[in-house]
């Protein structure tokens, strides 16, 4: 029982990550159909920022917020000069634009950064609570609780304020949107902006617990997109249910089955999900017209 | 009078020919092979993204399986070098037809994902299976054995891949030119229509699909056999993105632009060696300037300006 309790703990603090990272995708895939592979840069981006500023000398508490503008204006700049520019693209088009980007971007911190590892201090410390014989550290709670929040907060913006309607307009036509005088390029970047922003914060909030270094982006990336796959693309419960259930599909295949396929669970669960119920848990149905 | 289907191959084979001799050292030669090794790779791949209209993120799965067939085969199995190496194309082509059903019934990102699941599944594996693979180190490849004689030195090399990436691109010529080519051709313009007409669309996409694996999967032997060694990294999550940077940058269906892709991309990091530390940023930038900027790519783009319809 101690087992299983570890390893679903160990689940849901990975999940928690995942989960942050799918609803980053599902806010830009939904504001403008782009799949961004670039969200684990970002995520990436919050962590290695924070502890490079934090060796320059400055407070990790200001150098958390600084990381995060920083993220920000990565994504900004990634609709700006990656996105934008693309009009007309089809859909792998834009993915291999966000491929380039997280490629790009990945080159860039190996260069600006270093290649090893580094940590964060907890917010709480790291003596680890004990709950019916399984351990877990404060800071997942952190994690967890943070995550809650923020897809609060994103709901209540896109569900209670005028910005967040614009913001369902768009993902739902974007010409109609224009017209009725929404500037949908403005939204559409705030979109990456926000997802930016979220990836940026979970990176901060999690490295304390996984460590982080140039190159944890990709993975994320493909983790937080088999999240969304499996919570339904375009839904952000499913995005946070997804994100979830793969941390703790990771965890028991760890700990059950074989450590080091741990990776290799993403993956299945991609392939699984789009052979068998390609629109996810919560995802609609896709029809195709003629 | 209609120009013969293979002539835009012979500035490349005159160039093919000729160019050995400005070639001052040994290095020469291995670059150009790794050219080729990567123009056939690229080349398959070109089939099934330019031609067919497909995507695949995971293409150098298959590029492993046949590095990994020539390593593991004479070693750990005893079978001939050679022997191996077709193995190792029949294994990626088996592979390619039982995956390929499920997967290409996907479209769009759907089928970029799930292909680059598939990638990094079968790298998962290489990485783990360290009995046979001998692990994250990678293991050693015997050379290779045609009958009695061992090709062994690097200038052999060269003719033995120029004559191998020559022959794969009249083959994929010839899959244009036939029936099966105006198919998947037809469908890359639209797939309801060519259903239409008739076309078994998930026969010939699952056709392409095994056709450019055998492709990737006989570049990796040869890959394997040049270096002598093998590690997961060959059939990397980075080594798919490349190929796919190689077609794209080359020109979407277009055979030469296989090859200028692949010499681009395998030369600079080469000329450069001063910015090595930048091949990932410089690799990332490319990707995203061709797609927005160059999306029909080198040849296609050159050609258009010169007024020509070069293929």
């Amino acid at each position: 029982m101690a087992e299983f309790l570890q390893f679903a703990f160990s689940g849901l603090t990975v999940g928690a990550i995942y989960a942050l990272v799918a609803v980053g995708f599902t806010l830009i895939y939904n504001a403008s159909e782009v799949i961004n592979f670039a969200q684990g840069e970002f995520v990436m981006l919050g962590g290695m920022v924070t502890i490079f500023l934090g060796y320059a000398g400055i407070p990790v508490p200001l150098a958390a917020v600084i990381a995060v503008l920083v993220a920000t204006a990565v994504g900004l700049a990634l609709y700006r000069l990656g996105i934008a520019p693309a009009r007309e693209a089809s859909a792998v088009t834009l993915i291999i634009i966000t491929i380039g980007a997280s490629i790009f971007l990945r080159g860039v911190a190996e260069i600006i950064f270093d290649k090893r590892f580094h940590s964060l201090p907890a917010l709480f410390g790291s003596d680890p609570i004990r709950i019916g014989g399984a351990s877990i550290l404060p800071q997942t709670m952190v994690v967890l609780a943070s995550a809650l929040l923020i897809v609060c907060l994103l709901w209540a913006f896109i569900d209670r304020t005028l910005y967040g309607k614009a913001v369902i307009a768009t993902s739902a036509n974007r010409m109609a949107a224009t017209l009725v005088g929404i500037n949908t390029r403005t939204i559409v970047g705030a979109c990456f902006a926000f997802s930016a922003a979220i990836g940026a914060i979970a990176g901060v909030l999690v490295t304390p617990i996984t460590l982080t270094s140039y190159n944890v982006g990709t993975l994320l990336a493909l983790k937080g997109f088999a999240a969304v796959m499996l919570g339904g693309i375009g839904s952000a419960i499913g995005a946070v249910v997804g994100g979830v259930l793969l941390g703790l599909f990771e965890a028991f295949a760890a700990g059950y089955f074989s450590a080091s396929y741990k990776d290799a669970v993403a993956f299945v669960v991609i392939l699984a999900v789009l052979f068998v119920m390609p629109q996810g848990l919560f995802g609609k149905r896709m029809v195709e017209r003629v | 009078m209609q120009r013969h289907r293979l002539i835009p191959l012979l500035p490349l084979a005159g160039i093919i020919l000729v160019l050995p001799l400005l070639f001052p050292s040994a290095y020469y030669y291995r670059v150009a092979a790794l050219v080729f090794i990567f123009a056939i790779a690229a080349l398959g791949l070109n089939l099934l993204m330019g031609f067919a209209g497909q995507v695949s993120l995971g293409h150098a799965g298959f590029m492993g399986v046949g590095a990994y067939a020539v390593a593991i085969g004479p070693s750990h199995l005893g079978i001939a070098p050679l022997f191996s190496f077709v193995l190792g194309a029949v294994l990626s082509a088996l592979l390619a037809f039982i995956v390929g059903r499920p997967i290409l019934r996907l479209r769009g990102h759907y089928l970029a994902v799930a292909t680059l699941g598939f990638g990094v599944l079968l790298t998962i594996v290489f990485t783990n299976e360290a009995k046979w693979t001998g692990g994250p180190d990678g293991m050693a490849v015997q050379q290779m054995l045609v009958i009695n004689w061992t090709v062994r030195r690097i200038s052999t090399w060269y003719w033995v891949l120029a004559v191998s990436f020559l022959l794969s691109a009249v083959i994929a010529l010839n899959l244009i030119d036939s029936p099966t080519g105006r198919a998947l051709r037809a469908i890359h313009d639209s797939e309801r229509a060519a259903r239409v007409l008739g076309v078994d669309v998930a026969q010939k996409k699952l056709a392409v699909f095994v056709i450019s694996a055998v492709y990737a999967s006989v570049a990796g032997s040869f890959f394997g056999f040049i270096n002598g060694y093998v590690t997961p990294d060959v059939s990397g999550f980075l080594r798919s993105i490349e190929l796919v940077a190689m077609v794209v940058l080359g020109g979407m269906g277009s055979i030469v632009g296989s090859f200028v892709g692949s010499a681009v991309l395998v030369i600079l990091p080469q000329a450069l060696t001063i910015f090595h530390e930048y091949e990932h940023a410089i690799l990332g930038l490319t990707l995203m300037a061709v797609m927005i900027f160059l999306r029909r790519g080198i040849v296609p783009s050159l050609s258009a300006v010169l007024g020509g319809t070069y293929k």
